[in-house]
This record gives C-alpha cells, sequence and structure tokens, in this order.
C-alpha cells in the first residue's frame, strides 16, 4: 500500500514540475535576410566623428607644446651663455 | 613674416573656432551620412601634408646641391609637419572606413602608400636625430626621394582598384559642401604656415647656440 502511495506522489510531483516548465523554444531552421541593420544595432557615426576631430587637436597642441619646449631650452641655453660671456667680459 | 605672425594667428584660431559650426552646417553626404563629415578635416590634412612635402622636397634639393643651411631648416621643419599632418590623416582615415566600410584598414593601393610616404618622412627624421655627423645631406636625399614618391600616392586611386573614393570627389563638390570644405582647406594651410615658421624660428636659435658653442671651442668667443 505504501509503495502504491509513493508511486502515486511521485508520478503527480514529477507531473507538476514538467508542468511548470516552460515550452522549448523553436530552433532556428533558417537565416532569413534582412536589407538593412535595425538603428539600434547600427554602429554610431557620432563618436567616430569626435574622435577622428579630437586626434587632430590633441596632434596639434601636442607638437606646438614640443616646440614651445624646445624652444625654452635653447633660450635658457643661450641666457646661461650669454651670462657667461659677460662674467668673461670682453677679453678676447 | 614676424610682423603677420600674430594676426596670422588670430586669423587662424577664428578660422579654426567657425570650422566646427561651417561643417555641422554642410548637408549630409547621401551614402555615408554623418561620417563624411571627417572628409573636412581629413583631406585639408593631407593637403596641408603636401604642402610640407612640396616645401621639404624643394629646401632638401637646396640644400643637397647648393649647400645652403637655412634650406636644410626649412626643410627639417616641414618634415615634422608632413609626419603631425600625415598622423591626422592616418587616425581620422580608419575611424571613417570603420562606419563607412565596415573595417579600419585595407591593405589597398591607396591606404598602404600614405603610410609609406609617413613612414618615408619619419625616417627622414630619424636618420637628423641619429645619423650623426654629415646626417643633413643623407635626410636631405631621403626628403627628395619622399617628395619624388608623393605623386604616386595621389594617382594611385587612379591607377589601381581600390575601395579609398577616387579625387575627382573634391573638384565636383556640391556648393553646401564646397564652402566649408575650402574654409577648412585655407585654415590648414595657414595652421601649417604658421607651424612652419614657429620651428624654423627653433632651428635657427638652435643653429644660433650650436655656433656659439663651436666658436667658444675654438677660442673665439
Amino acid at each position: 500500500m505504501k509503495a502504491l502511495f509513493a508511486s502515486v506522489y511521485t508520478f503527480l510531483f514529477t507531473a507538476a514540475v514538467f508542468a511548470m516548465q516552460q515550452p522549448p523554444t523553436e530552433p532556428q531552421g533558417e537565416f532569413l535576410p534582412i536589407d538593412q541593420l535595425p538603428p539600434a544595432e547600427q554602429l554610431p557615426a557620432a563618436p567616430l566623428l569626435v574622435a577622428a576631430y579630437a586626434f587632430a587637436w590633441l596632434a596639434v597642441f601636442f607638437y606646438v607644446w614640443t616646440v614651445w619646449r624646445r624652444l625654452g631650452k635653447v633660450e635658457s641655453e643661450l641666457r646661461v651663455f650669454e651670462k657667461r660671456q659677460a662674467q668673461r667680459g670682453p677679453s678676447r | 613674416m614676424k610682423k603677420l605672425f600674430i594676426p596670422l594667428t588670430v586669423l587662424t584660431a577664428a578660422m579654426f573656432a567657425y570650422a566646427p559650426v561651417a561643417i555641422a552646417g554642410a548637408p549630409y553626404e547621401s551614402t555615408m551620412l554623418l561620417i563624411q563629415k571627417i572628409f573636412y578635416f581629413h583631406v585639408p590634412a593631407w593637403m596641408a601634408m603636401y604642402a610640407g612635402i612640396a616645401v621639404c622636397g624643394v629646401a632638401s634639393a637646396i640644400h643637397l646641391f647648393k649647400n645652403r643651411p637655412a634650406a636644410d631648416r626649412l626643410a627639417v621643419g616641414a618634415a615634422e609637419l608632413i609626419v603631425l599632418f600625415g598622423a591626422i590623416g592616418l587616425v581620422s582615415g580608419p575611424l571613417w572606413g570603420r562606419k563607412a566600410w565596415g573595417v579600419w584598414w585595407q591593405w589597398d593601393a591607396r591606404l598602404t602608400m600614405a603610410l609609406l610616404l609617413e613612414l618615408v618622412f619619419i625616417a627622414y627624421l630619424m636618420v637628423r636625430k641619429y645619423g650623426g655627423p654629415g646626417s643633413d645631406k643623407l635626410a636631405a636625399a631621403v626628403g627628395l626621394f619622399g617628395m619624388a614618391v608623393s605623386p604616386f600616392v595621389y594617382v594611385s586611386v587612379n591607377i589601381w582598384r581600390t575601395i579609398h573614393p577616387l579625387n575627382t570627389v573634391v573638384p565636383s563638390l556640391r556648393p553646401g559642401m564646397r564652402a566649408p570644405f575650402w574654409f577648412c582647406a585655407v585654415a590648414f594651410l595657414l595652421l601649417f604656415t604658421l607651424l612652419l615658421n614657429l620651428r624654423v624660428y627653433l632651428a635657427r636659435e638652435q643653429a644660433m647656440l650650436d655656433d656659439l658653442y663651436l666658436a667658444e671651442d675654438d677660442g673665439a668667443v
């Protein structure tokens, strides 16, 4: 008798579990082409455009900074040189 | 040029400040839409690079055959600007291509030759920096060859099949696109002129300092 109840409960429980499961999704049997991507899937142009302009500006500013730095170094060396000559006096 | 430097700097700054307004007002291209607006900086950067190549090539030839240090200073300044504007072109191009063609880079004739042209002038600067005594003449020869190669890069789209747009797009621009394009081109050429002037001034100061040190070593100062 106990075995009969156990079998009935097991059957009902299993049936309930199967009944709660979602029906499986249909596997994809074919690929359907479309002409254009939906807008949400497309690569946005704005970040690429902004990156291009930002790089141009950064490159120009970096170059101007390097010239400025080199110029400062040369001018400070020239000042040191002139100071040294002034300390020596018009000897030669 | 000293008197013109500040007014030209103000004019160039004003033009670059207005350039985004002009570019935003230009119509969208029918197939590439927004990303095509990179064109207004991309092509003018190449134009500035070509101006640099002309200056560097001619100055290199003068220095090579007539031994003029002033021409050498002009050539080295122009070579730095070639690398600068070439880098702008080589970075903005792939950003445009990623959207327009779906790839960052394509090893076709135009793109590959443009990269090689940039490398020629990087080589010029490396020879100048690490070549030791006499490197100015070696670099001048490299500069001259760089100038000789550059027309092939320009006509490459007409000779070989590439995915790059043809050179005819600039002369055939519609009025709405033509004005902002030439506005940006003039702004880039002015920027090139100013930067070249600044770089030549630096080279002159360096040469003066070198002469002073040499004279001191010789006991003349």
